[in-house]
């Protein structure tokens, strides 16, 4: 009984945090893109209860950052005026999931902008920038998962099914692509694509080079179930009632691969968003204007940010309780599938 | 002796696919290294004809490749535009520095993860255990990418280790003493976030196969006949174990491969990892399959090594070779 709970907590704690992300206009107080040149590497401002007199205030507040005197980077708290937090704000415009327009705001501020993370080089909201960046972060490496999966399933089910010199010639292949470290095939494969392109076309090729990366071992995988599927009563008897061979695979030895391509795909998404982090950390990814978690790590290569501004690692740390929910998701779905147990363990690792 | 052949023809399969899938993946390229030289008017067309076909870049995949593997075979990788030279010489530089790093990190690691796991195996279920099984589930929600960002600032804020490259400045008029010690200061950084990076991985898996084997009968029979305890764990325990832990260690180097590319990137340690990067941006074609197939060249090593090592330990493997 503890099991399925389980399994359900942590997709509950995954669906709160891909929700979050998913509705980055509601969270955001700002538009991602939008600068504030009068201020940039602005430190994250702090949220006060108790004001600089020692007053108790019922509704959170904070204080405007002003330059210290005689100091050209250093900024301190301007405790002279403190700045009401309004929640449920209405401001900047924005589509609600792309597509429903709203003004709507958890939280904002009227008269000074409030910046909870710091700002960036342009004076761009950090935090509206991570919620942002999460969702082409995320996508990517959703849609990633859902290219391996497919290509996977594909292999692993041919390959299982048809036997003989198709399934010699695909699993050596496959044994290839699982010996090759990860981040190796990512660069041989992305060293040889096109590299000025559109935000777009980047994302897209981004997807598409993940996706292509990691098909080996659920096709390995699939392939084992497909291997004992096919001789079970159930399939050799729609085999005697003359099923095509299409059809066999699709309604009888599919749905029988359902809970290793779920656990797979557990394991692979928070895997693929680490490998779009990483491509656009290496320039190699998606481009400005665009944000994703690895094109605002990008900043910290350069020196000065490394040393002076250190809220600029904060995108970095967005990845975490996403890799704790997929973690805990995929132990959690191991436990069931137990048949599959040994392939499994060694599983959480980039490889 | 056929154990071994059999494994050294895989080896030699897994560098010919490679080679050979990269080069596939490079025939899909839209532009090569010349191209931006079309756009300057100050080179014509003719020269950068002249230049394509002199690379053998305007002749078809199969040729190139044929060309390149003879080439291979005669010790020479081919050529980097970039750099007008020879790739091997280049390669080989960066590879040193690379393979000092990975070869640490993977020593490291194990001398860590080994102690560790069975000292957890054997409080299995208990404070301890539990403990360490927290610590490493945390650092394996941490990816290599923020855990090496993170040390970094921690460095560059609190000045404790030099950050970036090999060597300090004025390296040369150092004493030999002085010389190792800046060179172990450099490692620092780039090693332990290597190492914390595979670490939770090793110590569940040294952790989880010692614990299996812990309640084998022979284990039990030999606890009762008052063999001490370390006696039971290291020379018993952990060598019935060693199986899984062998094949695993030939995984964990390519793992470190992986991981030393990025860290090298974001430590700016001259290794391979910034050199391929460069090739990467600049197209330059051959450093960057040298810099994939030499990679490999080392994850096969340390295969074989673990193949070598499995042969030793597991006599099963022993009499099913002289067996055949």
């Amino acid at each position: 009984m503890t099991q399925p709970r389980k399994f359900a907590r942590w997709l509950i704690v995954l669906l709160m945090l891909h929700g979050i992300v998913a509705a980055a206009g509601f969270f955001a107080p700002y538009d991602p893109v939008e600068q504030d040149r009068e201020r940039p590497y602005l430190p994250p401002m702090r949220v006060h209860l108790m004001d600089a007199r020692g007053h108790l205030h019922l509704r959170p507040f904070f204080y405007p950052l002003r330059l210290r005197a005689g100091s050209f980077d250093q900024y301190e708290e301007d405790t002279a005026t403190a700045v009401p937090l309004r929640f449920f704000e209405r401001a900047a415009a924005y589509h609600l999931f792309g597509f429903v327009p709203s003004h709507l705001h958890l939280f904002g501020a009227s008269g000074t902008r409030i910046y909870l993370l710091g700002t960036d080089t342009y004076g761009r909201d950090q935090l509206s920038r991570i919620l942002y960046g999460g969702q082409v972060s995320l996508l990517a490496g959703l849609l990633g998962a859902g290219v391996t999966l497919f290509l996977g399933a594909l292999i692993g089910m041919a390959a299982g099914y048809f036997g003989g010199w198709r399934d010699d010639l695909l699993m050596r292949i496959a044994e290839l692509f699982l010996a090759l470290p990860w981040l190796y095939l990512l660069f041989a494969l992305r060293a040889f694509l096109p590299l000025a392109v559109s935000p777009l076309e980047a994302f897209l090729l981004v997807v598409i080079v993940i996706g292509m990366v990691g098909w080996a071992r659920p096709a390995r995988l699939v392939r084992g179930v497909v291997l004992s599927v096919k001789e079970r009563d159930f399939v050799r008897a729609a085999r005697g009632f003359g099923a095509s061979d299409v059809y066999l695979l699709r309604r009888h030895i599919l749905p029988e691969t359902a809970s290793v391509l779920l656990t797979q795909a557990a394991i692979l998404v928070p895997q693929f968003v680490l490998a779009e982090m990483t491509l656009s950390f290496l320039g190699l990814g998606v481009p400005e204007p665009m944000s994703s978690w690895g094109n605002l790590l990008a900043a910290l290569q350069q020196y000065n940010v490394l040393v002076s501004y250190w809220w600029m690692y904060l995108p970095a740390l967005a990845i975490v309780p996403f890799f704790l929910g997929y973690l805990g998701l995929a132990s959690a779905l191991q436990q069931r599938t137990s048949p599959y147990k040994i392939e499994e363990k060694s599983s959480w690792s980039p490889s | 002796m056929r154990y071994f052949i059999r494994r050294a023809l895989h080896a030699v399969f897994l560098l010919f696919g490679v080679s050979l899938l990269t080069f596939l993946f490079s025939a899909l390229t839209p532009g090569n290294y010349f191209d931006e030289m079309r756009l300057n008017p100050q080179i014509s067309p003719d020269t950068v004809a002249a230049l394509r076909s002199q690379y053998q870049l305007d002749r078809p995949l199969p040729v190139r490749y044929a060309h390149w593997l003879n080439a291979v075979v005669h010790g020479q990788l081919g050529f980097s535009f970039t750099y007008n030279g020879p790739v091997a010489p280049l390669l080989w530089a960066r590879a040193r520095n690379t393979l000092l790093l990975t070869i640490t990190a993977t020593l490291l690691a194990w001398l860590v993860a080994l102690p560790l796991g069975v000292w957890s195996a054997a409080r299995f279920g208990r404070a301890p255990d539990r403990v360490l099984s927290w610590t490493t589930a945390t650092l394996l929600v941490v990816p290599d990418l923020v855990l090496a960002l993170g040390l970094l600032i921690l460095a560059v804020r609190t000045g404790w280790f030099p950050t970036g490259g090999l060597v300090s400045v004025g390296f040369d008029e150092l004493s030999v003493s002085h010389k190792l010690r800046d060179i172990a200061l450099h490692m620092t950084l780039p090693v332990v976030s290597l190492v914390l990076a595979t670490l939770p991985m090793l110590v569940r898996h040294v952790r989880a196969s010692v614990a299996d084997v812990l309640d084998a009968p022979f284990l039990r029979a030999a606890a009762g006949h008052g063999i001490p305890q370390r006696k039971l764990l290291y020379r018993y325990a952990l060598r019935a174990a060693a199986n899984p832990l062998i094949s695993l260690f030939g995984f964990s180097v390519g793992t470190l491969l992986s991981g030393s590319l990025l860290v090298e990137v974001v430590m700016s340690w001259p290794g391979l990892g910034p050199l391929l990067l460069e090739s990467i941006l600049a197209r330059d074609l051959y450093v960057v399959i040298g810099g994939v197939l030499l990679s490999m060249l080392f994850l096969v090593g340390g295969n074989l090594f673990a193949d070598i090592l499995l042969y030793l330990a597991d006599p099963r493997i022993r009499t099913a070779a002289s067996a055949k």
